[in-house]
């Protein structure tokens, strides 16, 4: 498996919508250059027969009837955004040609 | 009326007993814990065990049980074995009427609209909520030093960590804050801070208390659970908020074991204890050993058999839990987002769009660790690297699986200190992530293949005369043998030391005067 480096911390950021500065960058390379491979023997541990578990005690077709619960009224689900508007969550422009 | 101090040194159970005869009151009791934590959390070298604390609601709780009891009749009858015994809520478990942050500035000032399953079950029992406890970020760490609102310090040693992610809860209880606190635990979590603290903490099989209203960090692995200083008041909370609940898809619908009368039983003669070969000796403090040896004596002396097992890949856990978890968590992070709650920050300069507020938003509001285990998520998950990463750590889950599977067709129970070191001082690991990581080497596990653990203090290691935990670990739906096999160890140690063994912790009122005196 490849080191992780800081151009990969880079765009791993960009994926996961968190700002980095320069700085931040350069030592999270370092650190997650250490995790990573702590963890790698990881991958030689277990043969292609190995099976993968998801779930410790899987439980399947978990169903309910399908009539109404409890919902929440539009104030409640507004109740803690950061901008609202009209009954809906309020955001900037979602395209960058705004 | 009792003395306040002893009332707040009183157990669960014996509160319970205590209010039911009427001896004392719930509004009693209640204010006696709301003045220790008055007296010992806060200030600059308080605990700082408690985020928000919830004296109105507390209180009118407790009045209306008393209110009830002085009633008398079917309402007072009615009343649940619990009501009026105040408990303590980790910060990361949602409630209706206080905030809840999980750690984070990100959620600084929340309020959410509903109350976690457990919470409404605590409600129905009319026990009084102290308010909510001190964690590591999203509950990612191992010592409450990655907390956003400080660091929780440990009762036994101020200077010294909680452990963690659930040191306030464990801190809460062992500085007599609290008689009960409710944890979460998705690699020791509740079990870990449980050991460093000397305090009983455990961690229910996967599915058996339900996990509706805890923020998620890796939702294959979390789980709630309970908090307290001895076994049995571990085994009455945990009857409270067990059970199956349809707000829970991966809830078990199988009915509760009677885990109370399970802690009664009082003899663990012909049990099978295994003792994990690989959960002990090299990498373990030489005072964590030594009193680890003892209970395995005491054990012995009281007619369990004492076996050996092996699960050799248990050397594999740690890698594939900070795979998987980072994993999971980088997903259920993703929420976070500055639009439907909690903070939005807007970028400096440059164009205002949702996505660069997004990420302004999510690098002021998460601290460096949160950061790291979503980097690291990504990271395992991206294409190309989701096979060898994220797909052999789901193989590996298998293979502990297979381990636990061998082991307990030896043995009806396991066992093995619950952390490698006592606790460390604050600081010592906080630069050093991977030092961190290996505190929960003995804990995870049981997270990765769903069994239950227990943790109980076995005594003071002699190099530091720090606490000790000793894990429990009982095959999946098996819950009770933990509290069996807890009761019957903590009543052995207790015999010996002449008593619990927070007694021994030093009179933390005076150490606070002292402190303030020096300066």
């Amino acid at each position: 498996m490849a080191a992780i480096n800081r151009d990969d911390v880079a765009h791993l950021a960009r994926l996961a919508h968190i700002e980095m500065s320069a700085e931040e960058l350069d030592r999270m390379a370092g650190e997650l250059a250490v995790i990573v491979d702590s963890v790698k023997s990881v991958s030689e541990a277990a043969g292609d027969d190995v099976p993968a578990t998801s779930h410790p005690i899987p439980l399947t077709n978990v169903f309910r009837e399908d009539v109404v619960g409890h919902t929440f009224t539009a104030e409640q689900a507004l109740s803690g955004a950061p901008d609202s508007d009209e009954n809906r969550f309020k955001v900037p422009a979602i395209l960058d040609e705004a | 009326m009792t003395d306040t101090n002893e009332l707040i040194r009183l157990s669960a159970a014996q509160l319970a007993a205590k209010l039911a005869a009427r001896e004392v009151t719930s509004v009693e009791v209640t204010q006696a814990y709301l003045d220790r934590i008055a007296a010992v959390d806060g200030g600059e070298r308080g605990v700082n065990a408690f985020l928000h604390v919830n004296t109105e609601e507390a209180l009118a709780v407790a009045a209306e049980v008393d209110a009830i009891r002085a009633a008398g009749g079917a309402a007072a009858e009615e009343l649940h074995e619990l009501a009026g015994v105040p408990i303590a809520v980790k910060d990361l478990i949602v409630t209706i009427g206080q905030p809840t942050t999980a750690g984070s500035r990100i959620l600084e000032g929340w309020h959410s609209p509903y109350d976690a399953t457990v919470v409404k079950r605590l409600r129905a029992a009319k026990m009084p909520i102290l308010g909510k406890t001190n964690l590591d970020e999203f509950a990612m760490g191992s010592s409450t030093e990655h907390s956003a609102y400080g660091p929780t310090r440990n009762p036994w040693d101020l200077d010294r960590i909680p452990g963690g992610s659930g040191g306030g809860s464990a801190a809460a209880v062992a500085a007599f804050e609290a008689p009960l606190a409710l944890g979460t635990d998705t690699g020791g979590s509740i079990r870990q801070p449980g050991a460093v603290t000397g305090t009983v903490g455990v961690k229910p099989t996967y599915g058996g208390v339900s996990r509706y209203g805890a923020i998620a960090m890796a939702s294959s692995l979390d789980q709630i659970g309970p908090v307290s200083r001895t076994v049995l008041d571990s085994a009455l909370l945990h009857q409270v908020i067990g059970g199956h609940d349809p707000f829970d898809s991966t809830s078990l619908p199988d009915p509760l074991a009677d885990l109370v009368a399970a802690a009664r039983v009082g003899n663990v003669e012909g049990m099978r204890i295994g003792i994990i070969k690989e959960l002990h000796g090299e990498g373990y403090q030489a005072g964590v050993e030594n009193r680890f040896n003892e209970s395995l004596e005491l054990l012995k002396q009281a007619g369990a058999d004492i076996v050996e097992v092996s699960c050799p890949n248990f050397q594999y856990a740690l890698g594939a839990y900070y795979l998987i978890m980072p994993s999971e968590a980088s997903s259920n992070l993703a929420k976070f987002d500055g639009v439907r709650y909690g903070l939005r920050v807007l970028p400096e300069d440059g164009p205002m769009t949702i996505e660069r507020v997004m990420g302004a938003t999510r690098a002021a509001g998460f601290g460096d660790e949160v950061k790291r285990r979503i980097i690291l998520g990504t990271y395992a998950l991206s294409a190309g690297y989701y096979d060898a990463y994220y797909g052999s750590a789901q193989k590996v889950r298998t293979l502990v699986q297979r381990d636990f599977e061998a082991a307990f067709a030896q043995a009806d129970v396991l066992i093995s200190p619950t952390a490698p070191t006592t606790a460390f001082k604050l600081g010592e690991k906080l630069n050093d992530p991977l030092a961190m990581y290996l505190n929960d080497v003995a804990t995870i596990p049981a997270n990765l293949a769903g069994v239950p653990g227990l943790t109980l203090p076995g005594g003071l290691a002699d190099e530091d005369g720090l606490p000790v935990g000793i894990q429990l670990l009982a095959p999946a739906r098996e819950d009770a043998r933990l509290y069996r096999v807890g009761a019957v160890l903590e009543s052995l140690l207790e015999a010996q030391w002449g008593g619990p063994l927070l007694d021994q912790a030093p009179p933390l009122v005076e150490t606070l005067v002292d402190a303030k005196e020096a300066k």
